[in-house]
């Protein structure tokens, strides 16, 4: 069983990187509620404008809540990040893929 | 005050339930009466409950997968008598909105609590003893996980006496499942018992991640773990990349249903194809994530009792992990004719054929250490056998599937169903029990009863071929799955023989029981006891301690200096356990009841969401967050178990080891 009391190297993060983290989160979370209940922009950039917001989210969480950095006690963090993205990636393109040829092939859009 | 939650959920009128019931509890009030004779709720409370054994959580484990297996069972054997007599005119005994709860379960219970729950048992018993551990990762998480997926079962299960279960089939496809077409609590039961239960699978997963990052012993290379770890290790990563899809798509599921949004409803921008496709992207690695560690445990098995060293290791662990990168990308052949263009079948087409190449290279493997072997036909080799036979049916009826053309003329006729199962008994169920025979000496420390194991394979293997090559010739034929009653005189003779082979099923579950009660009841004899730990002269490191292990499972961490590091020893002469060496204190996790807790929480929110009874979700959440509190400001959670202890175990080993050989 690992051992609960030693830990080996990783950063378990500061009360300031929390606290930094946490306003970051506040502010890209508003931020989207705010553009979208204000009708600043048009359906399809709302859509867009929130994606990004979204990915930006997941960084923030990424480095001040899950404390991945690039130090090398951190590879397998990173190697199993990257493996996420990619396999997110492939499940995202896919689903695009399949419901853009979907609705074209079915006229329904 | 009570939500939806009135009497007229209780269906007291409904006969088959009402004696479901009395049956369940009869059942139900003998195991509690036999408990408390014998005294021993403090045993069962302190021992198993709160264990944090990987050993015990993974029989708890096999013991929930049984139990699921007979509910499950009882279900299909249910469906075939159904058809067998819902014929020309005759209604049957089981009205549509019972039929249709009972297919949903059946689907249900069979892959989220029958096989999952087996292949996480099998992976706690033998995992960390097969990589020199002593115990796993986060032994905490391991209760916690158990917890979890026993009490989704029991949620299921308790939607046949209280209300309803889903009436939509087992991935519970939109917009049937909308609020619109199924207004009651049955798809409610669907999404909290899935929900939950994705919960501890997906501990399970990083936690046995972790355990075969972190914890193999030294000098255990990546290409030195046997192959039953390397397949539990491809499907821990398929478990951490799919399971939150499924979360995602119960997620979405839930809040259309709950809050009124319009993710996969007809109306209001919603698209019920997306659901299709979020839900296979976690559906499709799910069935790799179940047969790959029976895969694994067909590779350990033919190669102990074909007495050689398997073929191609190299190339197995390739093919798995090939499969495991292939299987993420293969899952619109679950939906082709729902309408996407020739691009989109034709690439899921072509990669669903391509995941047939590394599979096919494993069946080589198999053959080829077969070839030559010195092949003991043990009870646990027929399985094996009876899997190379039935998978490679299933797989060619796969690749059939898998082309779109053909697939537009089979899609959702009995034809799949044929195919599903001959690949999920033939694969997955005759790898689980094959390992259970395998590995039951190790957990227990004496073997399993070969005469009835030959039986209960024969009766399974017959019964399958009896019950399902049929369902091939009615797809061919035009019937459609899930239908409750029909007229064609063409399909009422297949029906009947399909009914026959679901009795012959019984007859092998029944031969597994007897299996069971036989080998217990003899298990003093001298010719069923496993003093050596090492009862079939094997390959891997969980036989070079004894059966059952320690708690500890290694007082000295074994070296590993090659692949199948037992074997390598026994050759050499050297003992793998370091009998007599430096023993040192060790350092073990402590039992808790906090699993218990948080899933018996867990259940109290499941249930309070479900009828909409407020206040009791609102008490169970506070509870699951409380006892993460708790348990997470506990220090007390270790302790040294000291050397005299260990010197002890370890002296009665080696006499057992000793009076064994004398013996011979």
């Amino acid at each position: 069983m690992a051992d609960h009391i030693s830990s080996s190297g990783e950063s378990h993060g500061s009360v300031g990187s929390y606290l930094t983290g946490f306003v970051l989160a506040v502010i890209l979370t508003v931020a989207s509620f705010g553009l979208v209940m204000s009708h600043a922009m048009s359906p399809a950039g709302t859509g867009g404008a929130i994606a990004l917001l979204a990915v930006v989210q997941i960084v923030v969480h990424l480095i001040y809540f899950l404390h991945m950095n690039g130090s090398s006690e951190q590879r397998w963090n990173v190697m199993a990040f990257v493996f996420t993205v990619l396999s997110v990636l492939v499940l995202v393109a896919g689903t695009m893929f399949i419901m853009h040829d979907t609705a074209i092939n079915m006229m329904s859009r | 005050m009570l939500g939806k939650l009135t009497l007229s959920a209780i269906p007291y009128d409904v006969p088959i339930l009402v004696g479901t019931f009395i049956g369940a509890a009869i059942a139900g009030l003998a195991v509690v009466g036999l408990i408390t004779y014998y005294g021993k709720w403090g045993y069962l409370w302190r021992e198993w409950l709160t264990s944090v054994d990987h050993k015990r959580i993974g029989v708890m484990y096999i013991v929930v997968a049984l139990v699921a297996l007979f509910r499950g069972f009882a279900d299909a054997i249910m469906m075939r008598s159904q058809l067998a007599l819902a014929y020309a005119g005759n209604p049957g005994y089981l009205p549509p909105h019972h039929y249709d709860q009972i297919f949903s379960a059946h689907g249900t219970i069979m892959i989220f609590f029958m096989a999952m729950a087996f292949m996480q048992g099998l992976m706690n018993i033998v995992v960390p003893l097969q990589i020199g551990a002593r115990d796993v990762a986060f032994p905490f998480v391991n209760t916690l996980s158990f917890w979890m997926t026993t009490i989704s079962f029991l949620l299921v299960n308790v939607s046949l006496f209280i209300g309803e279960f889903s009436q939509c089939g087992w991935l519970a496809y939109p917009p049937l499942s909308e609020q619109q077409f199924s207004p009651g609590v049955g798809v409610d039961y669907y999404i909290w018992a899935v929900q939950l239960s994705g919960v501890g699978t997906l501990l399970t997963g990083v936690n046995f991640f972790a355990t075969i990052v972190k914890m193999r012993a030294p000098g255990m290379t990546y290409m030195r773990m046997p192959v039953f770890t390397w397949t539990i290790f491809c499907t821990t990563v398929l478990i951490m990349v799919a399971f939150p899809i499924l979360t995602v798509a119960m997620g979405l599921l839930g809040l259309d249903r709950y809050l009124g949004m319009h993710f996969f409803t007809n109306d209001g921008g919603g698209n019920q194809m997306l659901y299709l496709s979020v839900i296979w992207g976690w559906g499709h690695p799910e069935v790799y994530i179940l047969v790959l560690p029976a895969f694994g445990a067909f590779s350990e098995i033919t190669q102990t009792f074909s007495r050689k060293p398997l073929f191609g290791y190299k190339t197995m662990v390739y093919a798995t992990a090939s499969i495991m990168v292939l299987s993420l990308v293969v899952w619109v052949h679950h939906f082709f004719t729902m309408g996407a263009g020739p691009n989109v079948n034709a690439f899921f087409g072509i990669m669903t054929m391509v995941i047939a190449v590394p599979t096919g290279v494993k069946i080589f493997n198999w053959l080829f250490t077969m070839y030559k072997g010195r092949i003991e036909f043990h009870a646990t080799m027929y399985w094996v056998i009876g899997f190379m036979i039935t998978f490679s049916i299933g797989g060619m009826t796969g690749v059939m599937l898998a082309i779109p053309a053909s697939d537009f003329v089979l899609h959702n006729s009995l034809f799949v169903i044929a195919h599903f199962h001959n690949v999920i008994i033939g694969g997955v169920y005759f790898g689980y029990v094959a390992a259970m025979n395998f590995w039951f000496p190790k957990a227990f420390g004496f073997k399993l009863n070969e005469a009835w194991g030959k039986r209960a394979f024969w009766c399974w293997f017959i019964g399958f071929y009896v019950a399902f090559m049929p369902l091939y010739v009615l797809g061919f034929e035009g019937m459609t799955r899930r239908m409750n009653h029909y007229d064609n005189p063409e399909w009422h003779p297949w029906l009947l023989i399909a009914e026959v082979g679901a009795v012959l099923i019984a007859c092998g579950i029944v031969c597994q029981l007897t299996q069971l009660y036989v080998s217990i009841r003899d298990r003093n004899l001298a010719e069923n006891r496993d003093l050596t730990g090492d009862p079939w002269n094997a390959r891997t490191l969980e036989w070079s301690t004894s059966s059952p292990p320690p708690f500890y499972n290694f007082a000295i961490l074994p070296e590993v200096h090659e692949l199948d590091a037992f074997a390598h020893d026994k050759e050499a002469g050297i003992d793998t356990r370091q009998a007599g060496g430096n023993y040192q204190p060790i350092h073990m996790p402590k039992n808790t009841a906090c699993g218990f807790l948080i899933g018996a929480f867990s259940f109290v929110l499941g249930f309070g969401a479900i009828w909409y009874i407020w206040w009791l979700a609102a008490v169970g959440l506070i509870g699951v967050i409380a006892t993460v509190i708790a348990r997470s400001s506990d220090n007390d959670v270790d302790y040294y178990v000291p050397v005299s202890e260990v010197v002890r175990i370890e002296q009665e080993h080696t006499h057992n080891l000793m009076a064994a050989q004398a013996a011979e």
